[in-house]
Formats: C-alpha cells, structure tokens, sequence
C-alpha cells in the first residue's frame, strides 16, 4: 500500500490556535480541505469483459473525514439497534449492516443524489447515507409514528424517495427487477442519471435476477448490479449455495467489476467507473467483496457457520473504519484523540436520537387502515370486529 | 351476443316490464368522470346507510344506473356514437390515455411489433415508438417488477399478461411490491400501475391457460381490482385504471373480445368502483361479473318469460364490492344470487356472500345462492368444459328455486 505524502506546507495551521481549542479547530481546518490526494486502493480491480480502472483513487481531506464521520455513526447506530433489539425495543427481523459500512459510504462518494438506489432488508446503513435522520431510523425500528415509514415498514421498509433511496425490501432479490425498472425510468425520462440495484450473494441465485439483467442489457438500460458478497447466504456459505461464486463474472455477456467492499475509496473508484460505463453501455455488475460481523440478522448468532476467529480476523485486518483512520493519520489529517472525540461525538448523537425516539409515541390505531389506498379512490375499511364497515365511493 | 341500442324507445321498454323483448333492451351511456367531489355513505354492519352527503349520493345513483330517466338525454347527447369492438374499445381507451399523459407506457409480451396477441395494442408501437410500447422477454416475474419500479418514479405503466394465468409467475411482485409499497413507506410512493389480461375460461383452451386469477389476487391489501364486459365499460375502465393512483388490476376475458357495441364519441370514463345496472327488476337481484353477465343476461330472457322480474347487476369492482348499489338492490329485492367464473372455493362469489351476509343480513328472505365454476382443473374436451362453468339453464333453475 503506497500511501503518497502531501506536500509538508499543508501540515501546519495557517494561523495559531488558542491552546484550549487546538484540537478542535485543526480537524476544522483540515476536515474542509479539499485539496485531492491520491490512494491508492488495498487491492486491484478484476475486471470481467472490462478494463478495470486505475487503483489510484483521487479524495480530499474532507472526504476522508465524512467517510470517517459517517462510518463511525453508522456503526455507532447498528450496534445501538443490536442492544436496542436485545431490550426487545426492536422486534421482528433486524439486519445489520456492520462491517459493510464501506459500501453504503462508498457509493454515496461517487454517485449524486438524482441517481437512484434500491437494496434489499439491510438497508439502515443506506438509508442514513442517502439523507435519512437516526431519530427516522430508531423511530421505525421501534415501530413508532415518528419513523420513516410513520412506523409501519419496519426495519426492511426503510426509504427516502426525494433522495434517490427506493428501500427497503423484504423479498429477496424482488428489489432487481424493481430496480431495472428504476433505470427504465431515467431512459424513458431521457435523464442522465444511474440506478444502482444492490443485492447480497445469496439473492444472485434468484432467476428474476438473471431476468433483468437480460431486459437491462437488451435495451441498454442504465442499471447497474451491486452484489454485496458478504460471502454468507444466512447460514450457507456460497461455496454451498454458488456453482460460481465470482458473481461479477455471472452476466456473462454483461461486463463485471470484482471490488474490494471494506475499502471504501476503492468502492467510490468503481461506482464512479460504473456510472460513467452505464450511461454510455448499459449494465455492469459489481461485486463488492464485504463481510458482516453479526449474524445474517439478530435472531441469528452468526457462529454456527463461521468460526470467531475469521470474524474477528476480518475485523482486525479488514475493517473499513480502521482504514480510513489509518489513512487519516498517516496523511495528518487528525490526530488519534480528535477521531476518539469525533467517536464520542458521534455516539452522543445516536444516544440522543435513541432517547427522542422512544419518546416518540406509537401510531395511531387508525393509521391502521390510512395508506392502504391512496386516498380518495374509493378505500373499503372495515375494523377487526367488523363493526365499522365503511364504503367510500368517489 | 350484445348488439346495443341507444336510447329509443327507453320509455316504453321499461314500462312494459312483463313483456321482456331482447330488442328494446336499453343499455343508455350514462357519463361519469372519476374525479367527483367527496361524497361517502356509511355502510353499517346492520345494513342501515346513512348519506355521508346529503343529496350527492343520490345523484351518483342515478347516474350508475342504466337511467330510465337519464335516456332521452342520453339519446341526444350520443346519438352519434362509433361501433366497435371491445378490443378495439380497449385500445382506443388505451391510445386516448397514452395520448393524453407521456408518463403512460405499456410493457408486456408481444405488445409492440405483434400488435398484442389480442390485438389490444395493435397500431400502438408504430405511433408511440419502441420504449413506450415494450416488447419484454417471457420473464412475467422482472417485467412486472420493472413496472412496479418504474412506477415508482412517477411513470404509469400498463403491464400486460399475455394470459391472465402466467400473471401467477409475477405473484410476489404484485402482492409485496405492488399492493404493499405505499402502506409500508408510509404513503411515500404510489404505485400507478394497471396489471391487465385476459383470463377466464376460453374455447378448449386446457386447464393452465382457463384460470380465474381474481380469487388469488382478491385478498392483496392496496390493489384494486375490476372486470370489464362490455365494449363501453371496457374502455371506461381502462381509462380509469389508468388514471387512478392505485395498482389496478383489470380483468379480461378471453371470449368477450369479439363483442361489438356502440360506444360515444366523447370521453367518458367509467367509475372504478361502482357497479353496473344492466337490468332493473324487483324479484331477484343477481350479481355477475365479466362473461358470466351474457350468461345471466340469456337466462334473463328465459325468466321473464317465465313471468319472473330479475335485476341484474354486473358488479365490475371485484376489490373493493360496491356494496352501496348492491346494497339498494338486495334492500328492494331481498333475494340475491352470486353468478360467477371463479372457483367456487374462495372465489369473488364466496367473499361477496359473506359481505352481504355481513352488511344486509336483515333485508335477506333466503339464503345467498352462489353458482361458481366447478373446483377443478378445465378440462379439454369441449363438453366437460362446459359443466365446468355455470350455464344459463343452471341459472334459470336456481332462480325459480330461490323465487318459492
């Protein structure tokens, strides 16, 4: 890994900081610098009837700092959901996104907000990248009326549509076609922007996957498949589940991209590649090579097919925020204790959110029967007892 | 089969209810738009309804009805009508609507170039281009979803299933994504899509290409759902699905495509939710959806003669059931029976005897007698495929029976 050094003027302050808020306003300075700085990416990219771009990725201070920031809360906010579910705060199925924090932050760096992505049920980490709110989130995990989806998706219906964010779906691998059907749209509407249908290893086995990377690539639509390979279908390996487990090499006709998933400047390089190769050929495929450190969701420990060490082997040498604080230390850009304090920061904020949130009440029982039909075309409701049978005609 | 005539002689053929002649049997053109004021009525487990609105209500009845009243206007207004098919009724609502909004685009097998195995699009490529009338692959499950996510950026497609049957292969996207996206995002997308084909049992088709799909897709929560039968209320129907918010799933059938009526000239769009009067009469009401209605409307003829007075209804929202109109009528005639194609377990008929066993329990002399397709797969041979279905001898029996 050769890390370039910056030029050494950019090392000192421009002006002298009082002592007491030293550490506070070098992170200002430098976490608004946007001066580029080359790195190079942990591994090079496998590219399948493609060339692969270069491993040089160009960022900035401040980028570093955001990917820093915001991996840090995002991992703050999955391991809050995990206490939060095992206070049974949280029920149903909880996913979490932890260790693949990379990916979500990642694609945010290299896309715009009109470009449109879609995921299946581990979608909180997304959901913040593309603008959600933690009081959204814990609202809608604890299910109630302050929650993105007014508490009544739950953890798998998470969306921000004037974002680009299209959820949030439970069925695995239904979200691909919705997804070609989401870049159908930006061809129709003859708009320049990408749609990005992500889906996990063991949804690329489903056929309506293969279905629609037929239709996108037919008619050259601006789709682009993400398949985040946390290399575990739940409990099965893809070894077990996969004949070919090199899920960018899968489309066949459709040009593929292998991409390190837990270094997140690598991720922005390869989104950046796709939406330009999309705009201009069609579908690509992207593997992101991730890992998960909980299970596939809370009800599942994550032991019973992989062994303690290999996760906290991932962990130790792979883990996204580590990189990056790396690369924010050797480049200068802070130093250890503001990255704590940004930490601490950060962990305030999700407690604070977790706080609002649980004060927020839950829905109101007749919310139960609102958003069933959009309103005004002729909803039939009818209570649990069937004493309140209504027929509204328009 | 239903040869329509406009607006002569109403008075007359109404007035003289016993002496039942085919040729004086009106169908008037009553004129709705879908974008009415607000008008409710509740609808009380006892069957007691109140007017939301005072007044309004009314009026929308009168206007749902084949209006006695309402025919000689009728006959001035849309004397100049065009006669056609219904398919072509299907597809002139279809090209008026794409005309109309550049978001609606048609998707679906052999829709484009083929001009639709039913012909429904035919002409529709060639004027709209490629992108907007979209020949999809045989992969019901993708160009479903496609349509649904198209649909969720604002675009309005009409998904076509060459045959209502192979629709079954989309069955999670329509239920999960379709009719379930705008509750679980808390109202933050519509899903405008209209799902369409034909179904129902065919001329020896076999049993995989006779299925009823509306039992299976009655119980989704979030879709509607609606049957077309005749060229006029195909063509409102489609529009209105079109135009309507909701996913809309528009039920046709295979052997009512033929049908030739005469329907106006001007724009009209048909109420989604609201059923139609073909006949009014005080005896028996009988509710009938899509070809069921022609077998009902023959039986008719027998009746009357007979010197019975049947109403028939033809309820064209199989989701949500206009129970207002249904509910007036089982008030005057206190008998109901249930025609349909659907199988007979967890069909469209046995959740409208329990609605009406629910809401009008009190106005009921007899029990609610239901004549649905047989429990089994359609056979080939033509003679058993017709004891599959209800034939109009069976409806003139169950009539006598239930008028003792």
């Amino acid at each position: 890994m050769a890390l370039l050094r910056r030029s050494p003027h950019l090392l000192k302050p421009l002006t002298p900081p009082p002592p007491a808020a030293s550490a506070l306003s070098l992170r200002h300075a430098f976490s608004s610098d946007t001066t580029p700085i080359t790195v190079e990416t942990s591994i090079p990219f496998t590219g399948h009837n493609c060339e692969p771009p270069s491993r040089s990725v160009e960022t900035s201070a401040k980028e570093l700092m955001t990917f820093f920031t915001d991996m840090a809360t995002m991992r703050r906010m999955e391991i809050a959901a995990d206490s939060l579910y095992k206070a049974k705060l949280i029920r149903g199925f909880c996913h979490l996104y932890d260790g693949q924090e990379a990916v979500a932050i990642g694609m945010e760096a290299g896309i715009t907000r009109k470009d449109c992505i879609i995921t299946a049920y581990r979608d909180h980490c997304i959901y913040y990248c593309r603008g959600g709110t933690l009081l959204g989130t814990f609202a809608e995990l604890m299910g109630r009326k302050d929650g993105c989806s007014n508490g009544k998706g739950g953890s798998m219906h998470f969306y921000k549509p004037n974002n680009g964010f299209y959820g949030g779906h439970g069925i695995v691998g239904a979200q691909v076609p919705l997804g070609v059907g989401l870049a159908f749209a930006q061809k129709y509407n003859k708009e320049d922007h990408v749609s990005f249908a992500l889906y996990g290893d063991g949804a690329a086995n489903q056929g309506q996957l293969f279905e629609a990377l037929n239709m996108a690539a037919l008619w050259d639509l601006p789709a682009i498949f993400i398949c985040e390979n946390n290399h575990y279908g739940m409990g099965t390996a893809e070894w077990r589940a996969a004949k070919s487990p090199s899920y960018y090499k899968r489309g066949d006709y459709v040009p593929g991209l292998k991409v390190d998933g837990m270094d997140a400047l690598a991720v922005k390089q390869a989104c950046m590649y796709a939406k330009e190769h999309a705009l201009k050929n069609g579908p690509l495929i992207l593997e992101m090579d991730t890992y998960r450190y909980h299970g596939h969701s809370m009800s599942d420990p994550g032991s019973t097919y992989r062994t303690r060490d290999e996760v906290s082997g991932v962990r130790q040498e792979r883990d996204p925020i580590e990189r990056v604080r790396k690369l924010l230390l050797a480049h200068d850009i802070a130093t250890e204790k503001e990255l704590k304090d940004i930490e601490k920061e950060k962990r305030k904020e999700v407690d604070d959110a977790i706080a609002k949130a649980k004060e927020s009440p839950m829905p109101d029982p007749s919310e139960l029967y609102t958003n069933v039909y959009v309103k005004g075309y002729g909803v039939e409701a009818c209570g649990a007892d069937r004493k309140g049978v209504k027929a509204v005609l328009p | 089969m239903a040869s329509i005539f406009q607006g002569i002689g109403a008075a007359t053929a109404i007035s003289s209810s016993t002496s039942f002649d085919s040729k004086k049997l009106i169908f008037s053109a009553p004129r709705f738009h879908l974008e009415k004021k607000g008008s409710f009525l509740v609808v009380r487990s006892d069957g007691k309804m109140s007017n939301g609105i005072s007044g309004r209500a009314e009026k929308l009845v009168t206007n749902a009805v084949a209006a006695k009243a309402d025919a000689p206007a009728a006959s001035t207004t849309s004397k100049s009508g065009h006669e056609l098919l219904l398919f072509e009724a299907l597809r002139e609502g279809l090209e008026e609507e794409m005309d109309r909004d550049p978001r609606v685009c048609v998707m679906g097998e052999d829709v484009g170039h083929y001009g639709g195995s039913y012909k429904v699009t035919k002409g529709l490529a060639p004027k709209f281009g490629d992108l907007r009338v979209l020949d999809t692959p045989i992969a019901e499950n993708s160009f479903t979803g496609m349509g649904i996510g198209a649909a969720m950026t604002g675009l309005r497609p009409v998904i076509e299933g060459m045959n209502m049957g192979f629709l079954l292969l989309a069955f999670n996207q329509i239920s999960n994504n379709c009719g379930m996206l705008h509750y679980t995002s808390g109202g933050q997308f519509t899903i405008p899509v209209v799902i369409r084909g034909p179904g129902g049992v065919g001329r020896q088709l076999g049993a995989e290409h006779s299925q009823r799909l509306e039992s299976y897709f009655q119980s989704i929560p979030g879709i509607q759902m609606v049957a077309c039968s005749t060229p006029y209320n195909a063509k409102g129907l489609m529009k209105a699905a079109i135009r309507s918010e909701n996913p809309v799933i528009l039920f046709e059938h295979v052997l009512l495509y033929n049908l030739k009526e005469k329907i106006p000239d001007e724009e009209y769009i048909c109420n989604l939710e609201e059923a139609e009067m073909v006949r009014p009469g005080e005896h028996v009401t009988i509710l009938t959806y899509s070809r069921m209605r022609y077998h009902v409307m023959q039986a008719a003829k027998t009746l009357v003669n007979k010197g019975y007075d049947p109403e028939v209804i033809d309820i064209r929202s199989l989701k949500p059931f206009d129970l207002h109109t249904i509910g007036n009528s089982v008030k005057k005639t206190h008998r109901v029976l249930i025609v349909e194609e659907c199988m007979r377990t967890g069909g469209i008929g046995a959740s409208l005897t329990a609605a009406i066993n629910e809401n009008f329990q009190d106005y009921l002399d007899a029990p609610i007698v239901c004549l649905s397709s047989q429990d089994v797969p359609t056979p080939y041979a033509g003679t058993l495929e017709e004891y599959t279905i209800v034939q109009p001898a069976q409806i003139v029996t169950a009539v006598e029976q239930l008028c003792q």
